[in-house]
């Protein structure tokens, strides 16, 4: 099998006497998406920003395509392809859908300080930007500014962000939160298309989606990965059952 | 022009304005106008007064690109202001008074020549805001409001304690510094020079708002959270706006300097700080023309209302109290309108 694109080993992190993060391993592959469960407080998010560089972990490392990102903070992540959405979507609100989506490519491009030429005027970027929102299923919106978008849209918006990040990975927290039957089932559509451009590891509380889009699941249980494996090994796990499940299995 | 509709909008298209493009337009008109139809009428002061609007507005411009653009609140910017006027101030000292400033590595004798005096005002103003700002921006929020107010004050503190120029009395400038070709003590000659000064700030801002650096600083305002995870680091953008806007209010104050042919400590203090923030908020923060509506409101109202009574300022911050409580946008949102997106 081909090397992983994200390798996570022995990865730890405390806050005084709690173990948010405790020897977690875990990897993402190629067309892949992984999700991550677990129940409220497993350390889902802590791992999450351990990943993408928000926070330092006290032991083990994170490596993307082989190399080690230690000392790299989560712009350098970004630029490498790392391709985050937020818990609480995380958008610039005055801004346009397009003029969000040109930040993400101009982001990507590295070249944050030019300071003649219109932004909004730069081919390359409207042609990338375009693209993405087209593939997140914005067009129409790209005038609206991210403040007046309703929730589901402003899902999309940071799924056609992190497309315009040329993403190596996608590291999505909760992308369904909030959102109504038939919105979720809309994103996760997207989601199952958005595998081959690249793996995503997906953090996600409804479970249907989980299991529908999923090639496989860990669960994090206080901090630790207490099992890996595909959506019907997970189900059928007794010791899911009992600390994750519960009644619904 | 809100901040967002800077970068969103492409000017003019299609041949027809916009309201706050009419707006500008007006102001711009207004403050020539005014400053021309003084000197027909050969009101000598009122052509000054017109000069110092322009030259606040060249000041409140610096503090725009960094409060209205950045989000930035710097209670410190008399700093760059008051070390641009003693840029200005010392430079023409020595040439005045054929003293030396330094003998090593060569002899410099000072200077009078305008284009001389702006690029080191605003070379001493960007260092400054550099160290300031290298500092400062590790701070957020109300502290970030503190600690600049803290450098702005050590720098006043020290200027009164420094004898050398003048100390607490400040320095004079003899005669106003010269610039090639033109007779800068002719009021109307000044005036203008000043009013070209201030658009090609305006114009350098607006060029600065629509670039990609531009949709960077203005993404730092609204979710720095957001700008990193697009792998743009804020701190590297807004310290080079910090820098930018320090060398803009270190131009102003350079021009103040000239203006008064005066320069002393309370150009530094942070009464002026506080003035520039309020320009800003009177005429609509991270609106392009905001600090010439704001210090020219100002200036008239000071210059009416002081007339009329000496607790003026009582009267204007009953006016400063309605615009933030209803009219948050100042005087171009009350006029132009809201945000408009395109």
């Amino acid at each position: 099998m081909a090397d992983p694109i994200l390798d996570i080993r022995g990865l730890s992190r405390s806050f005084g006497a709690l173990k948010a993060t405790d020897d977690v391993s875990l990897d993402l592959r190629a067309g892949e998406i992984h999700a991550l469960i677990g129940p409220n407080g497993a350390g889902k998010s802590t791992l999450i920003k351990q990943i993408s560089g928000e926070i330092a972990p006290d032991a083990g490392e994170v490596r993307l395509r082989g190399r080690s990102l230690a000392g790299v903070d989560a712009a350098g992540r970004a630029r490498l392809g790392m391709a985050r959405s937020f818990q609480v979507s995380s958008v610039a609100p005055e801004f346009t859908v397009l003029q969000n989506v040109v930040l993400s490519a101009q982001g990507a491009s590295g070249a944050s300080f030019r300071f003649f030429r219109p932004v909004m005027r730069d081919a390359g970027l409207l042609g990338t930007a375009h693209d993405c929102i087209a593939q997140a299923g914005l067009s129409g919106r790209e005038a609206v500014p991210a403040a007046e978008l309703a929730h589901g849209e402003r899902r999309k918006l940071e799924i056609a962000m992190a497309l315009a990040l040329r993403p190596a990975l996608f590291l999505l927290d909760e992308p369904m939160a909030g959102m109504g039957t038939e919105g979720a089932t809309a994103l996760g559509d997207l989601l199952d298309g958005l595998r081959h451009r690249a793996p995503i590891l997906l953090v996600e509380h409804d479970m249907d989606a989980v299991f529908r889009l999923s090639d496989r699941v860990s669960v994090l249980v206080y901090g630790r990965v207490v099992a890996t494996g595909t959506p019907d090994e997970i189900r059928a796990d007794p010791e899911v059952q009992r600390v994750y499940l519960g009644e619904e299995a | 022009m809100s901040a967002a509709e800077v970068t969103a909008m492409p000017e003019g298209r299609g041949g027809r304005m916009t309201r706050a493009q009419i707006v500008n337009a007006a102001l711009a008109l207004g403050l020539i106008g005014f400053g021309l139809g003084a000197w027909a009428m050969d009101e000598t002061f009122l052509v000054t007064l017109a000069t110092k609007v322009a030259i606040l507005a060249i000041a409140g411009a610096g503090l725009n690109l960094v409060l209205g653009f950045g989000g930035l609140v710097s209670f410190g910017h008399a700093a760059y202001f008051g070390l641009g006027g003693y840029a200005s101030g010392i430079l023409a000292h020595h040439a005045l008074n054929y003293t030396a400033m330094f003998e090593w590595p060569f002899v410099f004798e000072g200077t009078t020549s305008m284009p001389v005096i702006w690029l080191t005002a605003m070379a001493v103003g960007a260092l400054a805001a550099l160290v300031i700002g290298a500092l400062s921006l590790r701070t957020t929020g109300v502290y970030f409001i503190m600690i600049t107010l803290a450098f702005g004050q050590m720098i006043f503190y020290f200027a009164i304690s420094w004898p050398a120029y003048g100390g607490e009395d400040g320095l004079p400038i003899y005669v106003r510094n010269g610039f090639p070709g033109l007779n800068t003590l002719d009021p109307v000659q000044f005036f203008g020079l000043v009013c070209v000064v201030l658009f090609a700030m305006l114009g350098l801002i607006s060029m600065l708002a629509r670039s990609r650096f531009g949709l960077a600083l203005q993404a730092a305002r609204q979710n720095r959270q957001r700008l990193m995870a697009v792998g743009i680091r804020p701190g590297g953008v807004l310290l080079v706006a910090f820098v930018i806007s320090g060398a803009i209010t270190a131009l102003a104050g350079a021009l103040y300097a000239d203006l008064n042919r005066f320069v002393s400590p309370s150009m530094l203090s942070w009464h002026l700080s506080g003035e520039l923030l309020v320009f800003l908020i009177l005429g609509g923060t991270g609106r392009l023309f905001a600090p010439l509506a704001g210090a020219g409101l100002y200036i008239a109202l000071e210059h009416l209302l002081g007339g009329v009574s000496d607790h003026w300022q009582f009267f204007f911050g009953l006016l400063l109290l309605g615009v933030v409580l209803f009219a948050r946008g100042g005087v171009i949102g009350f006029l132009a309108g809201g945000k408009r997106h395109g």
